[in-house]
């Protein structure tokens, strides 16, 4: 951890440095200073962690997870991640990479399913959810995203997607789109993707899970959502639910081809 | 009217579940999403679940996003013409307030999250899309850049009958933006109370005032 902190304020002299220069500078600065910490992507603890509690028998039902299907059959991990959201006939459901897990860990392990969604970020199963995320990303990594859309309830959902992508509303009436419908921009110094169509590899859907270095949390894409809400000053979206589970079908069939780097590192 | 549709949202479920439907038409899109919102969300902290009732400019604005093309020349208008209704403008007639008072205003992008209380002072997030003054190099690039806005404007006595029409649509796109571009991204500070009387005060002298450091 000291190792991470050191790199920061390395990296931070370095962006004030470039301040003095161009904007492009900061940019530089800014992929540099990733390009240092990907070294030791603190992710790669939730990986391990992730992958003990996939093969370890708990829960209720003192079981594991080996036998849990994220799409691709029963215990098939790898390539499951950049196959997610979609249709599983078992629930009925389009459901995104999180949400299949809890699925799992209620089937399988015997756990309360809707008490681990109504769980804060970060604590208890939630914890536990983000960590087997990362690890199940991890197993795809470099692999492109390729959804099925081949289901009449995923392209359903593909459509609703598009809806809530562009939906104004809160005091703000911002949308996803506002800050990502169009290529080029930045908020600030960051540059934003363009979530209307396949922003490139390792950008937007293809980078998270990520670690975020400015407040030391791993995120899954179920918390990312979650923020992005809150920074709309939209209401607070459940766990799992049909929006978050839209927009993700929305934003992944629109990542096709785009190589996943998750679990990513981020600012 | 009411009663018909709500009842094609569960049946059109039930056909998705049995897997045999075609993906339902627009309107039943449109019904469907609505009813995902509302089961979706809930109240959080300042962050209640009345913020997603959308208004005439909301909603047909989202509508020819999802269409992917400008809406109606004649709607657009109408939505303008609203929105310029709700325009107040300054109750003691001055335009201008404090330019210093604005920059911080403009830097601030606080308020109106969940995380947020009731009684955080509200920013005007405007660094996060424009650049503004010279100074700041970590603006957005969102919206336009207003580096010397005054002054390109011609503005250099803001009390000048000349500078009134430009001071009055500047006054105007702050509080209510949709009043001149129907599906403006930016925010109706004013409207919809992100900022008060004042505060746009500020803002506008930031803009406006011959000393602000935007217009030298």
């Amino acid at each position: 951890m000291n190792n991470i902190k050191t790199l920061t304020a390395l990296a931070l002299t370095a962006l004030a440095a470039g301040s003095a220069l161009a904007q492009k500078s900061a940019a530089d600065g800014i992929a540099e200073y990733r390009a240092m910490l990907a070294d030791g992507n603190p992710a790669e603890l939730y990986e391990a962690k992730g992958e003990d509690l996939w093969k370890q028998k708990r829960g209720p039902k003192n079981a594991s997870l080996e036998q849990c299907d994220l799409g691709k059959g029963p215990g098939v991990v790898k390539g499951a991640f950049v196959e997610l959201p979609r249709y599983f006939a078992d629930t009925k459901k389009v459901q995104d990479l999180e949400s299949r897990l809890v699925t799992c860990m209620e089937t399988l392990q015997g756990f309360n399913g809707a008490e681990i969604a109504k769980t804060p970020f970060g604590r208890g199963e939630q914890a536990n959810v983000t960590a087997l995320a990362t690890w199940i990303a991890a197993e795809s990594r470099g692999m492109k995203f390729n959804l099925p859309n081949n289901h009449v309830a995923e392209k359903t959902m593909y459509e609703v997607g598009k809806r809530l992508f562009f939906m104004r509303s809160g005091p703000h009436d911002f949308s996803c789109a506002s800050c990502h419908g169009e290529d080029g921009k930045r908020i600030r110094l960051q540059d934003l993707p363009n979530l209307t169509k396949n922003p490139g590899d390792a950008i937007g859907f293809a980078a998270w899970p990520a670690y975020r270095v400015s407040n030391g949390q791993m995120w899954g894409m179920q918390l990312r959502l979650n923020d992005c809400y809150r920074q709309q000053r939209f209401p607070y979206p459940h766990f799992g639910s049909d929006a978050t589970i839209a927009l993700g079908m929305y934003m992944g069939v629109n990542a096709k081809g785009a190589e996943s780097i998750a679990p990513a590192i981020k600012r | 009217m009411k009663k018909q549709m709500k009842y094609i949202a569960p049946a059109l479920l039930a056909a998705l579940l049995a897997g045999c439907a075609m993906v339902p038409s627009g309107p039943e899109l449109d019904k469907l999403t609505a009813d995902i919102v509302k089961a979706s969300f809930r109240d959080q902290g300042i962050a209640k679940v009345d913020r997603l009732e959308l208004d005439d400019a909301n909603r047909e604005c989202m509508n020819a996003d999802v269409a992917g093309k400008p809406m109606d020349e004649k709607l657009a208008k109408s939505i303008e013409e609203a929105n310029f209704k709700t325009i107040k403008w300054p109750s003691d007639g001055k335009f201008l307030g404090d330019w210093k008072q604005g920059e911080q205003i403009a830097q601030s992008g606080r308020g109106m999250t969940w995380t947020d209380s009731a009684n955080t002072v509200n920013g005007g997030n405007c660094y996060n899309c424009h650049q503004i003054s010279k100074e700041e190099i970590s603006f957005g690039t969102l919206g336009p850049s207003l580096y010397n806005y005054g002054k390109m404007r011609g503005v250099s006595n803001p009390d000048a009958p000349e500078s009134k029409a430009i001071i009055e649509y500047t006054w105007g796109k702050i509080w209510n933006s949709r009043a001149y571009n129907a599906c403006s991204q930016m925010p109706r500070a004013g409207h919809k109370g992100i900022l008060n009387e004042q505060q746009v005060k500020h803002i506008m002298a930031l803009l406006l005032d011959p000393k602000s450091p935007v217009n030298q």
